[in-house]
């Protein structure tokens, strides 16, 4: 059958089982195609993809001066800065081949906006435990409106592949 | 058959087994594409046993510089040239014995074949020299040496005349009406995936062209936003392609094995078309928590426009088994809602392989995928292991079972060879599948750990506790178990080619059919189930399907809420 030519008046609608089956399916589709745009509206995790277009090196300025206004210590291991941005602020967060900076400091149910972007290749941001990942791409400043639900250290692991110091590419969040 | 007395001739043959027409070129051509993907899994899997051994954290085998290569060694190996070539096989098969014509011509088939060997060499070539360390998808500013993207371009050109063989081969079969008034389901499958696989080459040529140039310091660099969209409209559409072969050779498997029936052409042939339509938005399904592209975008590209092309592999994920159900129920396996499952050739690799391929593919590759590709929990899963524990389950689990299974009725019909060892042959799609489930939930549970996929180590981070460690332990076994099954199905194959027992002149061994115990004249029971498109076994089995989806899609979300707020 399924090798050879159907016989001429092979068009039929279908029937039975596969009619409910096609239905069903159809359905499901359905249910699944609405929960997204539902999300959007009534959800509270929702990737928007708000960007902006920006220069690798004017990113890295905007890091500093960030840092510099906003720093509150220092890692006394890494050297990386620890930087608390003003709650319902701006916060900013490079990903370069390999680190993260700086280590930022945030509060349990503020919102803050939080720039990411690269000063050379494509990063991932991956929030650990909390699993949260977001792409990072040199050239965007990719916005997330983020509120810290819980309290405690946060590991940012870099989940793109970025050359052989790749898995050492590991930055801190610290929410109080 | 007038039709197969009309291309009867020196260049051609007729089928010892199934009374086709074999036409001599095309079988030339289907060999020689089929041995080179055989060759390329080989290395692919070669490769793949170095990453599962460097994942397991106790083994740890390779170091940073050598994982990372070995890692872009496998993606490219496996899930470009293996399935490519195998599915360039599955054209020249298909477009001309199942059409009953002859190949349109011998020197396209050789012009595509020389590239795409040309091309295969070249990347691995340079990969290996340690010249491309960029993965298989070489996001830029990620540059490797300009002869990898050359290798792959000249790939996917050799790909292109194929297919352009392939549809002049079945333009002229049209033309003539070789086939009959209408194109058997298989072929239809077959031009369905030629059709997706221009479309994704195009994008391919696209992205990697001005790449190229790039890599040769002529032109600018091109924007990476815009490289990750147009390259998935090859990476992605080409998971596609794999996906259509596959379902056509499902098609045919239940056919040849079990005696499999078609339900419904319209259907069935519908279900072909909606993939066609709506499959090539699925690049979105990488961009989902990228920057550069809103929301609205990627929930309408994710979903394949409301999920149409979900919906056809849905249609196919019933109408095959149903058709299979139909088939044995016919031959007189009436009893129960599952008689006709139970008495199926379980012990014919042929069988075994399609339908283990069916189960991974439906179960795990479809429900996952399905669901990470859903805009919202794919914050969950983006680059994390989760999703190579979704792809190996649909295009290794799936695809590639499928290719094994078809590959112990290849050797014996087009080859005229016979495998030895038949007992090990009925053992190796079991140990492959075994091996490829248990790698595949291992990369998904650590995933949902937040284990990140391409990663040589992840100690390093200093977060990542016993479950993580387990599970990535669990992949380095069912990654071992699995390998074992790849090199079992490639020496058995390389044998039967070369030193099997020739079966010119008789139809092949039997790998174990059913035998027809239905009254002779005919069961009407099962006749009458037929007429009333009734399959009750597999309607329980699709049920199963539908509510495993449900309980998994929805645990997604509740896991998705538990996390920060984002916007």
């Amino acid at each position: 059958m399924t090798i050879h030519s159907p016989p001429k008046d092979w068009f039929k609608w279908p029937h039975g089982h596969e009619r409910l089956w096609i239905g069903l399916a159809l359905v499901w589709c359905l249910i699944m195609f609405a929960m997204m745009p539902y999300w959007h509206f009534n959800g509270k995790q929702n990737s928007t993809g708000e960007s902006y277009a920006v220069e690798p090196d004017a990113f890295v300025e905007r890091v500093e001066q960030f840092t510099a206004a906003n720093k509150v210590g220092e890692d006394p291991a890494s050297g990386i800065p620890i930087v608390e941005p003003p709650p319902g602020g701006d916060a900013y967060l490079l990903g370069r081949m390999w680190s993260w900076t700086p280590t930022l400091k945030l509060r349990q149910g503020e919102t803050y906006r939080l720039h990411i972007s690269s000063a050379d290749l494509q990063h991932g941001f991956s929030l650990q435990p909390m699993n949260m990942n977001f792409q990072v791409l040199p050239g965007y400043d990719h916005v997330l409106t983020l509120t810290p639900t819980t309290t405690g250290e946060f590991t940012i692991v870099c989940n793109e592949f970025c050359g052989i110091g790749h898995h050492a590419m590991i930055g801190k969040i610290i929410v109080e | 058959m007038a039709s197969i007395t009309a291309m009867s001739g020196p260049r051609t043959r007729k089928c010892d087994t199934t009374g086709l027409p074999v036409c001599l070129d095309a079988e030339f051509f289907v060999k020689m594409n089929a041995v080179s993907a055989v060759v390329f899994l080989l290395l692919g899997g070669i490769a793949a046993l170095t990453l599962a051994l460097t994942r397991w954290p106790a083994v740890h085998l390779l170091d940073s510089t050598w994982f990372y290569r070995m890692l872009t060694f496998h993606g490219v190996n496996m899930l470009i040239f293996w399935i490519l070539f195998m599915e360039m096989a599955i054209l020249y098969f298909a477009g001309t014995t199942l059409l009953k014509t002859k190949l349109f011509s011998p020197k396209l088939a050789w012009a595509g074949f020389g590239l795409m060997i040309s091309g295969a060499v070249m990347t691995d070539y340079i990969i290996l020299m340690g010249q491309a360390d960029v993965m298989l998808t070489s996001y830029l500013p990620l540059v490797a040496h300009p002869l990898f993207y050359l290798g792959i371009i000249l790939f996917a050109v050799g790909a292109l005349v194929n297919i352009f063989n392939f549809f002049a081969t079945v333009y002229v079969a049209w033309k003539n009406k070789t086939y009959g008034e209408t194109m058997p389901l298989v072929a239809f499958g077959a031009v369905t995936a030629a059709i997706i696989a221009v479309v994704a080459l195009l994008h391919g040529a696209v992205a990697l062209v001005p790449t190229l140039t790039f890599a040769m310091g002529w032109t600018a660099e091109p924007d990476p936003m815009w490289y990750r969209l147009i390259w998935w409209g090859l990476g992605h559409q080409s998971q596609q392609v794999n996906v259509v072969a596959m379902v056509s050779v499902w098609y045919l498997m239940s056919h040849l094995t079990s005696g499999g029936v078609v339900l419904n052409e319209f259907v069935s042939r519908g279900a072909f078309v909606l993939y066609i339509l709506f499959i090539n938005l699925a690049s979105a399904h990488h961009l989902l928590v990228d920057p550069g592209v809103g929301a609205t975008w990627k929930i309408w590209n994710t979903s394949y426009a409301m999920y149409l092309a979900v919906l056809a592999s849905l249609i196919h994920g019933f109408t095959v088994p149903a058709g299979l159900e139909a088939g044995m129920r016919l031959k007189g396996y009436t009893k129960g809602l599952f008689g006709w499952l139970w008495n199926a050739p379980w012990k014919n690799p042929g069988f075994s392989g399609f339908f283990l391929s069916l189960v991974i593919f439906g179960f795990i590759g479809g429900i996952t995928g399905v669901t990470l590709g859903t805009q919202q929990i794919n914050i969950t899963a983006h680059n994390t292991l989760r999703i190579p524990g979704h792809f190996h389950a649909t295009v290794v689990g799936g695809t590639s079972l499928a290719f094994m299974g078809l590959t112990y009725y290849v050797v014996p019909l087009l080859f005229r060879r016979e495998y030895s060892f038949k007992w090990l042959a009925r053992l190796q799609p079991y140990v492959f599948a075994v091996g490829i489930v248990l790698m595949s939930l291992g990369m998904s549970f650590a995933g949902s750990a937040g284990v990140a996929r391409r990663t040589w180590d992840i100690d390093a981070a200093g977060i990542y506790g016993a479950t993580s460690h387990l599970m990535l332990g669990v992949l380095g076994i069912g990654g071992t178990l699995a390998f074992i099954g790849l090199l079992i199905y490639v020496l058995l194959t390389v044998h039967a080619v070369l030193f099997g027992q020739k079966n010119h002149g008789r139809a092949m061994d039997d790998w174990g059919t059913p035998k027809d115990i239905a009254p002779a004249e005919g069961d009407t029971e099962a006749r009458e189930l037929l007429e009333h498109g009734k399959a009750p076994g597999t309607m329980v089995l699709v049920l199963v399907l539908l509510a495993c989806f449900v309980v998994y899609y929805f645990a997604n979300w509740k896991a998705l809420a538990d996390l920060w707020h984002v916007r």
